[in-house]
């Protein structure tokens, strides 16, 4: 099929710089360690029995080194639980999230940190603190009639 | 003789249609270039935000 | 050809589509007037409709009822005119019955959605658990819209036999594409439907696997953005070179970009769940990979469309670089309204890219700047070409003439879409960079800073959505109007190929060929990930009425 000369040209640059971007995307997934939330190494499990499911049985922050904490959260209609946690400018935090009951969202504005968040699914994302504030973590999936007031606080000092 | 009449209409039809798309090119070069910058644009927040 | 007369039992058959579509967008248009004004702090609602019932049916309405009965009504109105001049008996009466059975379904599902049995807005994700009642009502509409698409097809299959050999018309071919990846991509969302949460919702099963729910539905909604914007590419490659005077620049690109189309608009789901737990970084990336293939098609597109602008306006005697642009009919509203959808689908697009790049969705994911998109995507690029498209379709099937000043009409009512529009979308871009959420009442987050940064762009949102609203009142205007205006003859622009262009390959019309590929190319992207999630032992999650 005939093409001509000036679409070709147009065709590949466009491709061109599709597959950069998709160069770029992949380095940045499978070697920088820039990939979306996922689930780490945990499996799905019961939705009905967070309580009775390791972390989720000792939910909180827990120091795990050198400015290095763990939050193991949950979420449920309508807030997180624990709703306020406390860090020193300059602490990673790995975030462990599931859901009580619907599906729900768990953003911090400003930041990368944006997942969705299962019943019966556990999603992990880290983040590094390096400015002390106040920040918000929303919840940005609809999840019932007082979605619009599920929030929790990062209070880094 | 006629073969060659031939040949030298399609090189004529050809390059009347070059001439015909070069605005089309530079169009979508344009928007290949719009979208280039937007993508770079939000890489860039994207990086930033995950701690340059 | 273009003049003769529509089949008057044809014409019913549109309007009552056509109709029904606008309908639907002003209820819809309602509802979104509303939402505005509430999340910009401007007014309250009252104690008997809440904000999520209000964008239940502005999802469903403006995203599933507006767009399939306009995409419906169109695809017949070209397919009766370019296959026989009619639709075959059966066609017909296949199609009367998909109108009633979608028509029934969307009335229950509003009731349903007013009666706060169906808070669950139009993505309906599980474990929220509306009415199985909605989801009947949802199954209506789909199995409605298969009935449309078999029509099409039988006029098409028996228009191939008596026609052996021969090319079908590209608006024929065109519809029979995008019915065809419709039919395909709601496999997927019938089977969450029907096979979970039916059962699930009746209490014949107590657990459903969300995750398993999420992928079949996102499976369908994604080609869904494909199903409403093809019919926007049919205007585009058929209807428009002729509005302008000239010829459709190639037939054999314009097919093979929807056989593109129908390739690698469906194996993509999962870049709407690039935020989920439970597909693996590997199996997103693949099917980000496949994505991005989707966006050739449209770059063939947008090509073919500046060609052809460019050689009809050199025909007319444009010179120079740019100078046939000048050339082009601007004050005609079958042109320019169009026009405007394809000019805004450059930044339409341009996000959506950034959307599917992976990890970049972390910057966006359900944030404003989504909502944005898509009011670019669908709600401009799509509903403007629509909006197009009536000011002759309507005319022409009941043998009456587009208006001078119904045409100037035309042109204001775009401008007012494309201004409110630049409002409320431009606004919602920023503000959800900012990181205000998506699909979310009034609120301050107990006055944090962030939010109170917001709410000025909600205000801004909410002027454009003022605007918009008004541009939806003069449209219904318009449609009223262009059913009464005098008698005589409105054409059916359909252009025919350029001279140059060299003949359409056969294979392209093989159908066999590529629905097998498009097969192949989903059980490739999907088996192995939703494999994972079905053979899943761990019980499901039970239902929640959260609202």
């Amino acid at each position: 099929m005939h093409i001509h000369r000036l679409e070709r040209i147009w065709l590949i640059f466009g491709i061109s710089m599709l597959f950069l971007f998709l160069l770029v995307l992949g380095v940045g997934t499978f070697v920088w360690g820039m990939a979306p939330p996922h689930s780490g190494n945990h499996h799905s499990f019961d939705p009905t029995k967070v309580e009775e499911h390791a972390p989720f049985d000792k939910p909180g922050l827990k120091k795990i080194g050198e400015n290095h904490y763990e939050a193991v959260m949950t979420a449920y209609v309508f807030s997180y639980a624990p709703d306020v946690i406390e860090i020193p400018a300059g602490a990673t935090v790995d975030f462990i999230v599931t859901s009580k009951d619907v599906v729900h969202g768990f953003q911090i504005p400003g930041t990368n940190v944006n997942m969705m968040v299962l019943p019966g699914e556990v999603t992990e994302i880290s983040h590094t603190f390096d400015k002390p504030g106040e920040y918000l973590i929303l919840c940005n999936e609809y999840c019932g009639a007082y979605h619009e007031v599920m929030q929790a606080r990062v209070i880094v000092t | 003789m006629a073969e060659l009449e031939r040949v030298v209409k399609k090189q004529e039809k050809l390059q009347h249609q070059e001439t015909g798309l070069k605005g089309t090119f530079v169009s979508v070069m344009i928007v290949g270039g719009f979208i280039a910058a937007c993508w770079l644009f939000a890489f860039i927040v994207f990086v930033i935000r995950n701690g340059g | 050809m273009n003049s003769d007369r529509f089949d008057p039992r044809d014409a019913k058959l549109v309007i009552a589509h056509i109709v029904f579509a606008f309908v639907a967008l002003f209820i819809g248009g309602v509802a979104g007037l509303l939402q505005g004004m509430v999340r910009s702090g401007t007014i309250t609602l009252p104690a008997d409709i809440g904000y999520y019932q209000l964008l239940t049916a502005h999802g469903v309405l403006m995203a599933l009822i507006f767009t399939t009965y306009f995409i419906v009504g169109f695809l017949f109105s070209g397919v009766s005119k370019t296959m026989g001049g009619a639709l075959l008996p059966a066609a017909r009466r296949m199609a009367w019955i998909g109108y009633w059975l979608m028509s029934i379904g969307t009335v229950l599902g509003v009731i349903l959605i007013l009666l706060n049995k169906a808070t669950v807005l139009y993505t309906f994700y599980a474990p929220m658990m509306a009415s199985p009642y909605y989801y009947i009502a949802l199954t209506l509409v789909v199995v409605g819209s298969w009935l449309s698409g078999y029509a099409i097809f039988y006029q098409y299959i028996k228009w191939r036999k008596a026609n052996k050999g021969q090319l079908s018309p590209l608006f024929a071919f065109m519809a029979v594409v995008t019915m065809l990846m419709w039919q395909i991509a709601t496999i997927g969302v019938a089977a969450e439907v029907l096979l979970q949460l039916i059962p699930w919702s009746f209490g014949w099963v107590d657990t459903i696997n969300v995750l398993l729910s999420r992928t079949l539905f996102w499976y369908f909604g994604h080609p869904l953005v494909y199903f409403w914007l093809l019919p926007a590419y049919i205007c585009w490659y058929v209807v428009i070179p002729k509005v302008i005077g000239g010829k459709i620049f190639s037939d054999s690109l314009a097919r093979l970009s929807f056989i593109l189309f129908l390739l690698f608009s469906i194996p993509v789901g999962f870049h709407h769940q690039l935020m989920e737990p439970g597909i693996s970084p590997m199996w997103k990336y693949i099917q980000v990979v496949l994505t991005f293939m989707v966006i050739i098609p449209s770059l063939m597109t947008a090509f073919s469309m500046f060609a052809t602008f460019e050689l009809a306006g050199r025909a007319r005697g444009g010179t120079g670089l740019f100078g046939w642009m000048k050339k082009l009919p601007w004050g005609d509203v079958r042109f320019f309204a169009p026009f405007m959808g394809m000019l805004i689908f450059i930044p339409a697009g341009a996000g959506g890219i950034i959307n599917a790049s992976n990890q970049m969705n972390a910057v966006v994911h359900n944030t404003l700047w989504v909502t944005g998109h898509f009011h670019l995507t669908v709600a401009t690029s799509v509903a403007l070409t629509f909006f197009g498209i009536t000011f002759w379709l309507i005319p022409h099937v009941t043998g009456r003439t587009l208006t001078k000043q119904l045409n100037r009409f035309g042109i204001i009512q775009t401008l007012l879409w494309c201004i409110g529009m630049f409002f409320m979308s431009g606004s919602m871009h920023l503000v959800g960079l900012f990181g205000s959420p998506r699909r979310t009442s009034y609120t301050t987050y107990n006055d944090h800073p962030e939010a109170i940064l917001w709410m000025k762009y909600h205000v801004a949102m909410a002027v454009g959505g003022m605007i918009l609203f008004v541009a939806v009142i003069l449209m219904m205007y318009i449609l009223f109007a262009l059913m009464k205006t005098p008698k005589g003859e409105c054409e059916f622009p359909i252009a025919e190929v350029s001279e140059h262009a060299e003949p359409t390959p056969k294979i392209l019309e093989r159908w066999s060929l590529w629905i097998g590929i498009a097969v192949v190319l989903i059980l490739i992207a999907y088996t192995v990930p939703m494999a994972g999630m079905i053979m899943n032992d761990v019980p499901g999650s039970p239902g929640y009425t959260t609202w």
